[in-house]
Protein backbone atom coordinates (compact mmCIF):
# COMPACT_ATOMS: atom_id res chain seq x y z
CA UNK A 1 0.00 0.00 0.00
CA UNK A 2 1.42 3.21 -1.28
CA UNK A 3 -0.47 6.83 -0.26
CA UNK A 4 0.10 9.75 -2.68
CA UNK A 5 -0.25 13.10 -0.54
CA UNK A 6 -0.73 17.37 -1.32
CA UNK A 7 2.24 18.81 -3.07
CA UNK A 8 4.15 15.85 -2.55
CA UNK A 9 7.64 15.70 -4.79
CA UNK A 10 6.80 19.11 -6.35
CA UNK A 11 9.55 20.67 -5.36
CA UNK A 12 12.15 17.68 -6.53
CA UNK A 13 14.20 18.25 -9.61
CA UNK A 14 17.11 16.48 -10.96
CA UNK A 15 20.20 17.48 -13.22
CA UNK A 16 20.66 15.43 -15.77
CA UNK A 17 23.51 16.76 -16.87
CA UNK A 18 25.36 16.51 -13.37
CA UNK A 19 23.72 12.89 -12.83
CA UNK A 20 26.37 10.42 -13.00
CA UNK A 21 23.96 7.54 -12.38
CA UNK A 22 25.94 6.03 -9.27
CA UNK A 23 22.11 4.88 -7.93
CA UNK A 24 23.16 6.17 -4.55
CA UNK A 25 20.29 7.91 -3.85
CA UNK A 26 17.57 5.28 -5.59
CA UNK A 27 19.41 3.38 -2.23
CA UNK A 28 17.95 5.77 0.49
CA UNK A 29 14.82 6.79 -1.10
CA UNK A 30 11.95 5.42 1.08
CA UNK A 31 9.35 5.18 -1.19
CA UNK A 32 10.96 4.32 -4.42
CA UNK A 33 10.77 7.47 -6.44
CA UNK A 34 13.30 7.30 -8.30
CA UNK A 35 14.78 4.52 -11.36
CA UNK A 36 17.96 4.86 -13.24
CA UNK A 37 17.23 4.91 -17.09
CA UNK A 38 19.83 5.05 -19.30
CA UNK A 39 22.44 5.86 -17.24
CA UNK A 40 20.71 8.79 -15.47
CA UNK A 41 18.79 9.10 -12.43
CA UNK A 42 15.06 9.99 -13.20
CA UNK A 43 11.87 10.63 -11.24
CA UNK A 44 9.19 7.83 -11.65
CA UNK A 45 6.22 9.26 -9.28
CA UNK A 46 6.66 12.50 -7.84
CA UNK A 47 2.93 11.40 -5.77
CA UNK A 48 4.96 8.94 -3.36
CA UNK A 49 8.39 11.67 -2.46
CA UNK A 50 7.50 13.32 0.96
CA UNK A 51 10.63 15.27 0.39
CA UNK A 52 12.54 13.85 3.02
CA UNK A 53 15.87 15.16 1.15
CA UNK A 54 17.88 11.66 1.87
CA UNK A 55 18.68 11.32 -2.07
CA UNK A 56 19.75 15.22 -1.90
CA UNK A 57 21.82 15.14 0.76
CA UNK A 58 23.33 11.80 -0.46
CA UNK A 59 24.05 12.44 -4.23
CA UNK A 60 27.94 12.47 -4.60
CA UNK A 61 27.27 14.86 -7.93
CA UNK A 62 25.12 17.16 -6.13
CA UNK A 63 22.45 16.63 -8.86
CA UNK A 64 19.11 17.12 -6.92
CA UNK A 65 17.05 19.38 -5.85
CA UNK A 66 14.37 19.44 -2.83
CA UNK A 67 12.76 21.57 0.16
CA UNK A 68 12.72 19.12 2.69
CA UNK A 69 11.37 19.34 6.01
CA UNK A 70 9.10 17.77 8.62
CA UNK A 71 5.86 16.70 7.56
CA UNK A 72 3.83 17.37 10.70
CA UNK A 73 1.01 19.28 11.13
CA UNK A 74 2.19 19.96 14.96
CA UNK A 75 5.59 20.89 14.30
CA UNK A 76 4.38 23.63 11.40
CA UNK A 77 1.53 24.60 13.71
CA UNK A 78 4.51 25.89 16.58
CA UNK A 79 6.28 27.33 13.90
CA UNK A 80 3.26 29.93 12.95
CA UNK A 81 2.66 30.45 16.68
CA UNK A 82 6.01 31.09 17.48
CA UNK A 83 7.37 33.01 14.70
CA UNK A 84 10.10 30.46 13.55
CA UNK A 85 10.05 27.46 11.05
CA UNK A 86 8.63 24.48 11.85
CA UNK A 87 10.61 22.67 14.29
CA UNK A 88 9.40 20.06 17.01
CA UNK A 89 12.87 20.57 19.16
CA UNK A 90 14.40 18.47 21.22
CA UNK A 91 12.67 19.26 24.30
CA UNK A 92 8.97 19.50 25.14
CA UNK A 93 8.16 16.61 22.65
CA UNK A 94 4.65 15.98 23.47
CA UNK A 95 3.35 15.92 19.61
CA UNK A 96 2.26 12.71 18.35
CA UNK A 97 4.81 9.87 17.14
CA UNK A 98 7.29 11.21 14.90
CA UNK A 99 8.29 14.97 15.68
CA UNK B 1 30.63 6.89 37.00
CA UNK B 2 31.06 9.12 39.59
CA UNK B 3 26.69 9.73 39.14
CA UNK B 4 25.93 7.50 41.56
CA UNK B 5 23.67 6.05 38.93
CA UNK B 6 23.54 1.77 38.81
CA UNK B 7 24.84 0.19 35.19
CA UNK B 8 21.90 -0.89 33.38
CA UNK B 9 20.30 -4.06 33.70
CA UNK B 10 21.11 -5.27 29.95
CA UNK B 11 25.22 -4.85 30.56
CA UNK B 12 26.47 -8.00 30.38
CA UNK B 13 30.31 -7.64 30.57
CA UNK B 14 32.80 -5.90 29.00
CA UNK B 15 35.13 -6.38 26.27
CA UNK B 16 38.70 -5.31 25.64
CA UNK B 17 39.84 -3.14 22.79
CA UNK B 18 42.56 -0.89 22.10
CA UNK B 19 40.44 1.78 23.00
CA UNK B 20 39.99 0.94 26.42
CA UNK B 21 36.68 -1.38 27.92
CA UNK B 22 33.76 -1.79 25.75
CA UNK B 23 30.01 -2.39 27.59
CA UNK B 24 28.93 -6.02 26.18
CA UNK B 25 24.76 -6.04 25.57
CA UNK B 26 22.63 -8.30 25.94
CA UNK B 27 20.40 -9.69 22.90
CA UNK B 28 17.86 -10.66 24.77
CA UNK B 29 15.42 -8.59 26.04
CA UNK B 30 13.75 -8.57 29.76
CA UNK B 31 10.46 -8.11 31.11
CA UNK B 32 11.73 -4.86 31.56
CA UNK B 33 12.72 -3.61 28.24
CA UNK B 34 8.84 -4.83 27.05
CA UNK B 35 7.47 -2.99 29.93
CA UNK B 36 9.14 0.46 29.15
CA UNK B 37 8.32 0.01 25.66
CA UNK B 38 4.82 -0.18 26.55
CA UNK B 39 4.88 2.63 28.86
CA UNK B 40 6.49 4.88 26.08
CA UNK B 41 4.35 3.86 23.25
CA UNK B 42 1.28 4.89 25.98
CA UNK B 43 3.37 8.45 26.30
CA UNK B 44 3.82 7.52 29.90
CA UNK B 45 7.98 7.79 30.02
CA UNK B 46 8.16 9.36 26.87
CA UNK B 47 11.31 11.35 27.41
CA UNK B 48 14.29 10.38 29.17
CA UNK B 49 14.10 6.95 27.34
CA UNK B 50 17.58 6.58 26.47
CA UNK B 51 20.76 5.18 26.58
CA UNK B 52 24.19 7.32 26.88
CA UNK B 53 25.87 7.73 23.34
CA UNK B 54 28.53 5.81 22.56
CA UNK B 55 30.32 2.24 21.81
CA UNK B 56 28.58 -1.30 22.75
CA UNK B 57 29.41 -4.69 21.99
CA UNK B 58 27.00 -7.50 21.18
CA UNK B 59 28.51 -11.23 20.89
CA UNK B 60 32.39 -11.47 21.44
CA UNK B 61 33.27 -9.21 18.06
CA UNK B 62 36.79 -8.40 16.81
CA UNK B 63 38.34 -5.79 14.59
CA UNK B 64 36.50 -7.25 11.88
CA UNK B 65 33.24 -7.17 12.76
CA UNK B 66 30.78 -4.74 11.91
CA UNK B 67 29.49 -2.01 13.19
CA UNK B 68 26.15 -0.98 13.24
CA UNK B 69 25.30 3.30 13.88
CA UNK B 70 21.99 4.02 15.87
CA UNK B 71 20.36 6.21 18.17
CA UNK B 72 19.90 6.85 21.88
CA UNK B 73 16.67 6.21 21.83
CA UNK B 74 15.82 3.11 24.02
CA UNK B 75 13.33 1.69 22.28
CA UNK B 76 15.46 2.11 19.03
CA UNK B 77 18.60 0.39 20.33
CA UNK B 78 16.35 -2.46 22.00
CA UNK B 79 15.12 -2.81 18.63
CA UNK B 80 18.43 -3.53 17.00
CA UNK B 81 20.53 -5.18 19.59
CA UNK B 82 17.42 -8.05 19.89
CA UNK B 83 18.00 -8.47 15.88
CA UNK B 84 21.75 -9.10 16.26
CA UNK B 85 21.38 -12.03 18.16
CA UNK B 86 24.01 -14.39 17.67
CA UNK B 87 25.95 -12.46 16.05
CA UNK B 88 29.23 -10.45 17.10
CA UNK B 89 29.10 -6.70 16.10
CA UNK B 90 29.86 -3.51 17.54
CA UNK B 91 27.02 -1.23 18.34
CA UNK B 92 27.52 2.75 17.46
CA UNK B 93 25.58 5.24 19.30
CA UNK B 94 24.62 8.71 18.85
CA UNK B 95 23.44 11.27 20.46
CA UNK B 96 19.92 12.57 19.15
CA UNK B 97 18.19 13.36 22.34
CA UNK B 98 16.65 10.42 22.88
CA UNK B 99 14.66 10.53 19.64
CA UNK B 100 14.15 7.81 17.05
CA UNK B 101 16.57 7.83 14.12
CA UNK B 102 13.71 8.85 11.40
CA UNK B 103 12.92 11.60 13.45
CA UNK B 104 15.96 12.54 14.75
CA UNK B 105 17.72 12.47 11.11
CA UNK B 106 14.72 14.93 10.09
CA UNK B 107 16.14 17.23 12.74
CA UNK B 108 19.63 16.41 12.32
CA UNK B 109 20.85 15.25 15.30
CA UNK B 110 21.19 11.68 14.05
CA UNK B 111 23.26 13.41 11.59
CA UNK B 112 26.40 13.73 9.66
CA UNK B 113 28.79 16.08 12.19
CA UNK B 114 27.60 13.88 14.98
CA UNK B 115 28.42 10.93 13.38
CA UNK B 116 32.16 12.06 12.54
CA UNK B 117 32.55 13.02 16.43
CA UNK B 118 31.06 10.22 17.62
CA UNK B 119 33.45 8.24 15.46
CA UNK B 120 36.67 10.04 16.61
CA UNK B 121 35.47 10.53 20.68
CA UNK B 122 34.70 6.63 20.57
CA UNK B 123 37.99 5.57 18.81
CA UNK B 124 36.42 3.50 16.19
CA UNK B 125 39.59 3.53 14.08
CA UNK B 126 41.37 1.98 16.72
CA UNK B 127 38.56 -0.86 17.72
CA UNK B 128 37.77 -1.81 14.06
CA UNK B 129 40.04 -2.34 11.23
CA UNK B 130 37.89 -1.74 8.41
CA UNK B 131 36.40 1.44 6.91
CA UNK B 132 32.46 -0.14 6.83
CA UNK B 133 29.59 2.00 8.71
CA UNK B 134 25.76 0.05 8.63
CA UNK B 135 23.31 2.90 9.22
CA UNK B 136 19.52 2.40 9.09
CA UNK B 137 18.55 3.64 5.82
CA UNK B 138 16.20 6.30 7.25
CA UNK B 139 19.13 8.07 8.73
CA UNK B 140 19.95 9.10 5.56
CA UNK B 141 17.74 12.17 5.77
CA UNK B 142 20.40 13.30 8.30
CA UNK B 143 23.82 12.04 7.14
CA UNK B 144 25.26 12.62 4.04
CA UNK B 145 27.05 9.48 3.54
CA UNK B 146 30.31 10.58 0.82
CA UNK B 147 31.28 13.48 3.46
CA UNK B 148 31.58 11.11 6.29
CA UNK B 149 33.46 9.16 3.90
CA UNK B 150 35.64 12.40 2.80
CA UNK B 151 35.84 13.29 6.97
CA UNK B 152 36.49 9.96 8.12
CA UNK B 153 37.65 7.32 5.68
CA UNK B 154 34.73 5.61 6.71
CA UNK B 155 32.21 3.98 4.01
CA UNK B 156 28.40 4.10 4.67
CA UNK B 157 26.24 1.15 4.10
CA UNK B 158 22.76 1.96 4.13
CA UNK B 159 21.60 -1.12 5.79
CA UNK B 160 17.27 -2.00 5.73
CA UNK B 161 14.99 0.09 7.30
CA UNK B 162 13.49 -2.07 9.72
CA UNK B 163 15.72 -3.53 11.69
CA UNK B 164 13.71 -7.04 11.81
CA UNK B 165 15.37 -7.45 8.20
CA UNK B 166 18.80 -7.22 9.19
CA UNK B 167 19.56 -11.11 9.69
CA UNK B 168 18.58 -11.53 6.47
CA UNK B 169 20.33 -8.76 5.24
CA UNK B 170 23.33 -9.84 6.42
CA UNK B 171 22.85 -13.42 4.95
CA UNK B 172 22.48 -11.93 1.82
CA UNK B 173 26.04 -10.82 1.77
CA UNK B 174 24.63 -6.77 2.95
CA UNK B 175 22.55 -6.83 -0.54
CA UNK B 176 19.31 -4.76 0.26
CA UNK B 177 15.74 -6.44 -1.29
CA UNK B 178 13.69 -4.02 -2.49
CA UNK B 179 11.28 -4.30 0.18
CA UNK B 180 14.20 -3.59 2.74
CA UNK B 181 13.77 -0.20 1.28
CA UNK B 182 10.22 0.70 1.29
CA UNK B 183 9.17 2.57 4.28
CA UNK B 184 5.15 0.96 4.92
CA UNK B 185 2.42 2.03 6.86
CA UNK B 186 0.71 -0.79 7.77
CA UNK B 187 -2.64 -1.49 9.69
CA UNK B 188 0.10 -2.59 12.52
CA UNK B 189 2.50 0.25 12.14
CA UNK B 190 -1.05 2.55 12.68
CA UNK B 191 -2.66 0.61 15.52
CA UNK B 192 1.20 0.45 17.25
CA UNK B 193 1.19 4.59 16.77
CA UNK B 194 -2.83 5.89 17.76
CA UNK B 195 -2.78 5.00 21.65
CA UNK B 196 0.06 7.58 21.93
CA UNK B 197 -2.27 10.05 19.71
CA UNK B 198 -5.09 9.21 22.10
CA UNK B 199 -2.87 10.25 25.08
CA UNK B 200 -1.92 13.38 23.75
CA UNK B 201 -5.24 14.03 23.43
CA UNK B 202 -6.58 13.12 26.73
CA UNK B 203 -5.00 16.25 27.85
CA UNK B 204 -7.12 18.75 25.67
CA UNK B 205 -9.61 16.15 26.41
CA UNK B 206 -9.82 16.91 30.16
CA UNK B 207 -9.73 21.09 29.52
CA UNK B 208 -12.73 20.66 27.17
CA UNK B 209 -14.60 18.23 29.66
CA UNK B 210 -14.52 20.82 32.33
CA UNK B 211 -15.66 23.45 30.06
CA UNK B 212 -18.17 21.47 28.70
CA UNK B 213 -19.16 20.49 32.35
CA UNK B 214 -19.22 24.34 33.53
CA UNK B 215 -21.33 25.35 30.25
CA UNK B 216 -23.82 22.74 31.51
CA UNK B 217 -23.87 24.24 34.97
CA UNK B 218 -24.37 27.78 34.01
CA UNK B 219 -27.16 26.44 31.54
CA UNK B 220 -29.49 24.20 34.14
CA UNK B 221 -28.34 25.09 37.23
CA UNK B 222 -28.55 22.04 38.77
CA UNK B 223 -26.16 19.15 39.67
CA UNK B 224 -27.42 15.84 38.33
CA UNK B 225 -26.58 13.81 34.88
CA UNK B 226 -27.30 16.56 32.51
CA UNK B 227 -23.53 18.15 33.92
CA UNK B 228 -22.45 15.45 31.10
CA UNK B 229 -24.52 16.82 28.17
CA UNK B 230 -22.65 16.61 25.26
CA UNK B 231 -19.19 14.80 27.13
CA UNK B 232 -19.61 11.50 24.93
CA UNK B 233 -20.18 13.58 21.79
CA UNK B 234 -17.30 15.32 22.02
CA UNK B 235 -15.03 11.85 23.07
CA UNK B 236 -16.29 10.46 19.90
CA UNK B 237 -15.09 12.75 18.04
CA UNK B 238 -11.52 13.05 19.58
CA UNK B 239 -11.78 9.68 19.24
CA UNK B 240 -12.63 9.83 15.47
CA UNK B 241 -10.01 12.34 15.01
CA UNK B 242 -6.94 10.08 16.68
CA UNK B 243 -7.57 6.68 16.57
CA UNK B 244 -10.10 6.02 13.74
CA UNK B 245 -8.69 7.85 10.89
CA UNK B 246 -5.82 7.02 11.62
CA UNK B 247 -6.87 2.81 11.29
CA UNK B 248 -8.99 3.24 8.48
CA UNK B 249 -6.63 5.76 6.57
CA UNK B 250 -6.68 4.29 3.12
CA UNK B 251 -9.88 3.90 3.71
CA UNK B 252 -11.17 7.16 3.70
CA UNK B 253 -11.34 9.49 0.66
CA UNK B 254 -9.25 12.57 0.56
CA UNK B 255 -5.62 13.43 0.31
CA UNK B 256 -5.37 16.05 3.41
CA UNK B 257 -5.88 14.32 6.75
CA UNK B 258 -8.12 17.55 7.80
CA UNK B 259 -10.76 16.38 4.66
CA UNK B 260 -10.40 12.79 6.04
CA UNK B 261 -11.34 13.63 9.74
CA UNK B 262 -14.04 16.01 8.44
CA UNK B 263 -15.11 13.52 6.57
CA UNK B 264 -15.28 10.59 9.26
CA UNK B 265 -16.17 12.89 11.58
CA UNK B 266 -19.81 14.21 9.55
CA UNK B 267 -20.42 10.48 8.97
CA UNK B 268 -20.50 10.25 12.50
CA UNK B 269 -21.96 13.22 13.77
CA UNK B 270 -25.72 12.52 11.14
CA UNK B 271 -25.44 9.39 12.74
CA UNK B 272 -25.71 10.63 16.50
CA UNK B 273 -28.34 13.55 15.50
CA UNK B 274 -30.67 10.42 13.43
CA UNK B 275 -29.77 8.03 16.24
CA UNK B 276 -30.49 10.70 19.05
CA UNK B 277 -33.63 12.66 17.29
CA UNK B 278 -31.57 15.53 18.14
CA UNK B 279 -33.55 18.98 17.65
CA UNK B 280 -32.61 21.65 15.17
CA UNK B 281 -30.29 23.86 17.29
CA UNK B 282 -28.97 20.83 19.10
CA UNK B 283 -28.00 19.49 15.51
CA UNK B 284 -26.48 22.64 14.11
CA UNK B 285 -24.47 22.37 17.21
CA UNK B 286 -23.12 19.07 17.01
CA UNK B 287 -22.51 19.76 13.56
CA UNK B 288 -19.87 23.07 14.45
CA UNK B 289 -18.40 21.22 16.76
CA UNK B 290 -17.82 17.55 16.13
CA UNK B 291 -16.28 17.13 12.62
CA UNK B 292 -14.13 19.90 13.31
CA UNK B 293 -12.25 18.32 16.67
CA UNK B 294 -12.41 15.24 14.54
CA UNK B 295 -10.70 17.05 11.64
CA UNK B 296 -7.90 18.72 13.92
CA UNK B 297 -6.98 15.46 15.61
CA UNK B 298 -6.73 13.64 12.35
CA UNK B 299 -4.80 16.34 10.87
CA UNK B 300 -2.19 15.97 14.16
CA UNK B 301 -1.67 12.50 12.95
CA UNK B 302 0.31 13.98 9.68
CA UNK B 303 3.13 13.49 12.18
CA UNK B 304 3.41 10.48 12.82
CA UNK B 305 2.59 9.29 9.01
CA UNK B 306 5.50 8.62 6.78
CA UNK B 307 4.78 10.10 3.40
CA UNK B 308 3.53 13.78 3.66
CA UNK B 309 5.83 16.39 2.35
CA UNK B 310 5.87 20.08 4.62
CA UNK B 311 5.36 21.64 1.95
CA UNK B 312 1.66 19.93 1.56
CA UNK B 313 0.89 19.98 5.67
CA UNK B 314 2.01 23.69 5.29
CA UNK B 315 -0.96 24.41 2.90
CA UNK B 316 -3.23 21.61 4.97
CA UNK B 317 -2.61 23.62 8.32
CA UNK B 318 -3.01 27.00 6.49
CA UNK B 319 -6.42 26.07 5.06
CA UNK B 320 -7.97 23.97 7.69
CA UNK B 321 -6.91 25.53 10.62
CA UNK B 322 -9.04 28.81 10.50
CA UNK B 323 -12.06 27.06 9.37
CA UNK B 324 -11.84 24.32 12.12
CA UNK B 325 -11.83 28.16 14.49
CA UNK B 326 -14.25 29.54 12.38
CA UNK B 327 -16.53 26.20 13.33
CA UNK B 328 -15.99 25.80 16.69
CA UNK B 329 -16.74 29.70 17.34
CA UNK B 330 -19.83 29.01 15.41
CA UNK B 331 -20.73 26.61 18.02
CA UNK B 332 -19.68 28.12 21.15
CA UNK B 333 -21.92 31.28 19.59
CA UNK B 334 -24.50 29.15 19.41
CA UNK B 335 -24.40 27.44 22.65
CA UNK B 336 -24.89 30.82 24.32
CA UNK B 337 -27.22 31.83 22.33
CA UNK B 338 -29.42 28.67 23.45
CA UNK B 339 -27.94 28.93 27.08
CA UNK B 340 -29.87 32.60 26.65
CA UNK B 341 -32.85 30.63 25.45
CA UNK B 342 -32.62 32.90 22.48
CA UNK B 343 -33.40 29.62 20.30
S1 LIG C 1 22.87 10.05 -6.40
FE1 LIG C 1 23.08 11.82 -7.74
S2 LIG C 1 24.61 11.22 -9.23
FE2 LIG C 1 23.94 9.34 -8.23
S3 LIG C 1 22.28 8.58 -9.55
FE3 LIG C 1 21.31 9.82 -7.97
S4 LIG C 1 21.17 11.86 -8.88
FE4 LIG C 1 22.62 10.71 -10.11
S1 LIG D 1 13.16 13.47 -1.15
FE1 LIG D 1 13.02 11.51 -0.07
S2 LIG D 1 11.12 10.59 -0.86
FE2 LIG D 1 11.66 12.22 -2.28
S3 LIG D 1 12.86 11.22 -3.86
FE3 LIG D 1 14.33 12.01 -2.37
S4 LIG D 1 14.65 10.31 -0.99
FE4 LIG D 1 12.79 9.81 -2.14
Amino acid sequence: MRYAYLKNGESLVIDGNKCTGCGICIDVCPHSVLEITEGKAMIIDKNYCMECGACRLNCPADAIAVNSGVGCAYAVLNGIISGKNASCGCDGDTSGGCC
Amino acid sequence: MGCGCKTPEWITGSRFTKAGLIPVVSTELTGKDKRGEIMVRLGIKRMHYTVAPGIYAVGTPGENSDVFVTANYKLTFDMLRGELHGLSAWILVLDTCGINVWCAAGKGTFGTGELIARIAKVRLKEIVSHNRLILPQLGAVGVSAHTVTRETGFKVLYGPVRASDIPAYIADNYQKAPQMREVTFSFSDRLELTPLEIVISLKYCLIAVVLIVVANLLRYQRFDLSLFNGVLPFIGAVLTGAFLVPLLLPLIPFRAFSLKGFALGLAGTIALIVLSRAGLADSIIYLCFLPAISSFFAMNFTGSSTFTSMAGVKLEVGIATPLIIISVAGGVVMELLKTLRVI
